[in-house]
């Protein structure tokens, strides 16, 4: 056999047992899902008549899912910019300390670590109007007006988002830094060598060498804004994802068709939706950031 | 010889006894006390029914729907379950549960154990399908405090809407800034003020919430001004708005709210809570008119329970209903008993007095879709309050939201 | 150290520090709240009037604490092993070797993260209850053993190794699955740490699925015998905060130990010789 057949052999060797087990634990779910959503199936009823495509005409048709829709797309669109940019700056910031680096890479990641429902809760509780906010009595110290932030169609999903950012800026940070700390020192005392400032250095050899990282981050954060729930959940009356669904996201839009509505039909189609919505976009990013550096 | 059979009559008789017995689920959600009276009931019960068990399994309250929506088609699942009687048209057109036997449940001892709008709740199709050991209503919960702190009597609370409204202005205080910082009256659609609008105010008004059949909107129609009735508290009276505090019941426990409207199961928060000094009273009329909002959490029989568990769930069933247990329950949880004989001894109880007077007049809506029919009440209000529309026409599109919901079910089951 | 680097360190921890104030002021104030009592949960003091340990007394008094806690371990602990190998290995394969359907296979292990969990849970508690699976560790367990977020990681860290190195030990005579184990492992280590404190911390505050397939309380994990105290009429804040509190000190310990390995991959990092 020839070298690169038996590469191939031992790569489809290492890779047997876990594909296996994806088939059976991911995609099985995932084809049943798909599946469901061509049914009219009422969850805890045992009707399940094939629909073809009446599911799909109705979401779109729906006010609410097309809001849903919409809002998930804004969540990813201010959260990654923010989140990435954020997360770089102060990985590269904490990597230029030496003390208690160990430090202050337990408090940036503490957020991340907490329950999110807890989490959720303590930020409800900043974002509270008068008399009891806490932002809002920091803003009024300073001769502000109060913001209804939660309570206000325009304000509520921005402020869902900063907790977002804020929660997953540790994760990033971390990562970062596992990324920075793995550049070669030499390629960086070369380049010192050859007169560049830090700055060059920077935009010229650590970034691009961070590229995977950033890819890496950019598409799993995608995922993660895309697939936002529990702090909408918990972040607004009675989980409504209001007010006025203006802070719906899809997969609470999901949740409801499905355990509220009992609409397992609806919700499995609607999870498609969101499946190909995440696809798409996770392509894109594939496509347009991956660049392979080696030097 | 003779030891072997006398071996042999004893394994039988363990055996007997083993094969004998039989195992019912019995599911809740988690709640402290209600967990605790469930086991001491079920011991005696099962002292009383020597040769049937049951398995207490409780969930947290959250997320109880997901549990029995994913149980179901695993084919996990109870064999007596509780549930919100919102949800028994739901569960009935899904095929989860069995019928109350007339044999048992016959409709003559339902209408003389039950209060009326429970016999009428636990029915679809005309057919019962559960049954409640307690029952909820809502009454008018002040802070005495508050009130005397504002001039007015700590121990006469309003008795008609007009007055309610003039001590909530007198009882409203704002920062410099017209911010309120502690409310006259909470407003929390989302809490029981749906109820409220829907059962209380449309029919002072002179509405009518639903048809007969239950399958027309009718309160736009019937009392179009109900919604600006109630969203003129928060917008021209200022007396409080949705989610001052995070919510009601957190404003009035933290002393920062005056007056609430809430349910019977209220109880249980304020009492002890030792800085807090509440009274509780009937709602208030509106044009001589009293009325009130009822609900229950009901015990259902689904089809897991077959043959000999089918009978022992019959059985569990009437025993947790039984005015035996609503007493215990009564004392030990504090919730109002559903059976107007047991609630009788009560009537001037300071506390559970005014929710049982309620209970004379009260009307339990048939939802079916209750956290959608939910959402369509708290999206009017925001569309008043802060979109600033107009209330009429919130109430309009309402109704017509509300209507969609029905039309879809009922399309849905024929 | 020159100038201009010392007045870089300055600026950088003046920085750092007001934003680690901004991260960590909602945690602290978290945990304070877990030593408050019911009425003054509210307030908005950092500090409480009439600070208690009764919150947490009860906590642990409460039912099965220890046992949750112990459940909550060995399902994160048994995954974390599980996801450090597998994910490491499907990330080797994926980032060095070349062959037929290596992007499709890439691109179908993502696209398993693009459906929420709420939707998997049903064929799931379907599954389990057909392989009669119920009541036991691995029912708990089974969907984190690989996870998909961090075969990406994986993948990405190893792309970083020069092809050199592994063809280096391929001429030495070293097997496939040596290369593996002896020389690309010890190469990622800051990403190994990262990727067992990141799946630990998953799995151990997982909730939804942990909540569907537990049928008693022996079985649950931490976060779900936490959200009995949030009842119908009662959201208990002062225990969910102390919950809260409570969940989350074994996860400080487990990154304190851990992410002493991130740094340490700084002398393992770059070309020997």
């Amino acid at each position: 056999m020839k070298i690169s057949q038996k590469r191939i052999v031992t790569a489809y060797v290492f890779l047997a047992i876990p594909l296996v087990f994806y088939i059976v634990v991911r995609f099985y779910p995932m084809i049943y899902a798909f599946w469901l959503s061509f049914t009219n199936w009422r969850l805890i009823s045992p009707k399940k008549d094939f629909v073809g495509f009446d599911n799909f005409v109705k979401l779109f048709k729906d006010k609410v899912f097309m809001t849903s829709l919409w809002n998930t797309i804004k969540y990813v669109t201010y959260g990654i910019p923010l989140v990435i940019v954020l997360s770089l700056f102060l990985a590269a910031t904490l990597n230029k300390v030496r003390h208690l680096q160990w430090f202050y890479r337990l408090l940036y990641v503490m957020p991340y670590i907490t329950p999110l429902v807890a989490v959720s809760w303590v930020w409800r509780w900043i974002y509270q109007r008068p008399p009891a906010g806490v932002l809002n009595n920091i803003l009024m110290a300073f001769g502000l007006d109060a913001q209804p932030f939660l309570t206000s169609m325009d304000q509520s999903l921005p402020a869902i988002v900063v907790t977002t950012v804020w929660v997953n800026l540790g994760y990033c940070i971390i990562i970062y830094l596992a990324g920075l700390q793995t550049i070669p020192q030499e390629y960086l005392e070369a380049a010192k060598i050859d007169g560049a400032t830090s700055r060059q250095s920077f935009f010229k050899i650590t970034l691009p060498l961070l590229n995977p990282i950033t890819v890496f981050l950019v598409v799993t954060q995608s995922i993660t804004f895309l697939r936002i729930f529990t702090q909408v959940y918990n972040m607004t009356d009675q989980g409504s994802g209001g007010p006025l669904n203006a802070t719906k996201p899809l997969v609470l839009f999901i949740y409801q068709k499905a355990f509220r509505s009992f609409d397992m039909g609806l919700a499995s189609s609607a999870t498609v939706i969101l499946f190909m919505l995440i696809m798409g976009i996770t392509l894109i990013q594939l496509l347009v950031l991956n660049k392979r550096v080696q030097y | 010889m003779k030891r072997a059979l006398l071996l042999l009559l004893v394994v039988s008789v363990i055996f007997a006894g083993f094969a004998g017995a039989v195992k019912i689920t019995y599911w809740q959600y988690y709640y402290e006390t209600k967990v605790k009276l469930v086991d001491q009931l079920i011991e005696e019960f099962e002292k009383q029914n020597p040769g049937i068990e049951v398995e207490h399994v409780t969930f947290p309250y959250e997320n109880f729907n997901e549990k029995v929506a994913v149980s179901v088609p695993a084919g996990v699942g109870p064999d007596v379950l509780t549930l919100f009687y919102g949800w028994i048209p739901l569960y009935v057109t899904s095929g989860y549960l069995v019928p109350l036997p007339e044999a048992e449940f016959s409709p003559e001892y339902l209408n003389s154990e039950f209060f009326p709008f429970v016999s009428k709740g636990i029915e679809f199709d005309g057919i019962p399908y559960a049954l409640p050991t307690a029952v909820r209503s809502l009454a008018l919960f002040w802070n005495k405090d508050l009130f005397a702190e504002a001039g007015l009597d700590p121990e006469a609370p309003p008795t008609t809407f007009a007055e309610m409204v003039e001590f909530a202005k007198k009882l409203t205080k704002y920062d410099d800034k017209g911010n309120i910082i502690q409310e006259g009256l909470t407003m929390q659609p989302s809490g029981q003020g749906h109820q409220w609008i829907r059962e209380v105010l449309v029919r002072q008004l002179g509405g009518t919430p639903y048809s007969a059949d239950n399958r027309t909107v009718l309160y736009s129609m019937t009392a179009p001004e109900t919604l600006k009735v109630y969203t003129d508290l928060i917008t021209k009276d200022k007396v409080g708005y949705p989610g001052f505090l995070n919510d009601d019941v957190t404003a009035f426990r933290s002393l920062k709210a005056a007056m609430t409207i809430d349910g019977s199961f209220r109880l249980g928060t304020f009492r002890p809570l030792e800085n807090l000094n509440w009274g509780v009273t009937e709602l208030p009329s509106m044009n001589g008119v009293k009325s009130n909002f009822a609900s229950f959490w009901a015990h259902a029989i689904t089809t897991n329970a077959t043959g000999d568990k089918l009978d022992a769930s019959i059985k569990f069933l009437k025993f947790i209903t039984s005015e035996y247990a609503q007493t215990l329950w009564l004392e030990q949880v504090g919730e109002l008993p559903a059976n107007p004989n047991v609630a009788a001894a009560y009537y001037d109880h300071p506390e559970f007095g005014p929710f049982l007077k309620g209970l004379e007049y009260a009307h339990a809506t048939f939802f079916v879709d209750e956290s959608g029919q939910r959402q369509v009440l708290m999206d009017a209000v925001d569309k008043v309050w802060i979109q600033g529309m107009d209330p009429i026409k919130a109430f309009e599109e309402a109704a017509e939201e509300d209507q969609a919901i029905i039309d879809e079910f009922w399309s849905r089951v024929e | 150290m020159n100038r201009i680097d010392r007045k870089t360190s300055v600026f950088a921890y003046i920085f750092l520090t007001i934003f680690a104030i901004v991260m960590v002021f909602p945690f602290v104030w978290m945990f304070s709240s877990s030593f408050k009592t019911s009425e003054e949960v509210y307030e908005m003091s950092l500090i409480p009037d009439e600070p208690t340990i009764a919150n947490y007394e009860y906590i642990f008094n409460y039912s099965m604490f220890p046992r949750w806690f112990l459940n909550s371990m060995i399902v994160a602990v048994v995954t974390t092993i599980s996801v450090l190998f597998f994910d490491s290995l499907i990330g080797y394969t994926l980032a060095k070797y070349t062959f037929p359907g290596k992007n499709i296979i890439f691109i179908l292990i993502l696209s398993t993260l693009m459906i929420p969990t709420e939707m998997l849970v049903i064929p799931w508690y379907i599954m389990v209850r057909q392989l009669r699976w119920m009541e036991t560790y691995w029912s708990i367990m089974f969907p984190g053993m690989i996870s998909a977020f961090g075969v990406f990681l994986m993948k990405q860290f190893m792309s970083t190794i020069p092809d050199d190195l592994i063809d280096a030990a391929r001429i030495d005579g070293v097997s496939e699955f040596g290369i593996f184990i002896r020389i690309v492992m010890p190469l990622v280590k800051p990403a190994l740490a990262t990727l067992a404190i990141f799946n630990f911390v998953g799995n151990w505050n997982a909730f939804l699925w942990p909540l569907i397939v537990a049928q008693t309380p022996k079985m649950y994990t931490l976060p779900v015998g936490v959200s009995y105290f949030s009842s119908e009429n009662l959201t208990r804040w002062e225990l969910i905060m102390t919950g809260a509190a409570v969940s989350t000190i074994p996860l400080i310990i487990f990154f304190i130990i851990f992410q002493k390995q991130i740094v340490k991959g700084i002398a393992m990092s770059g070309l020997k010789g």
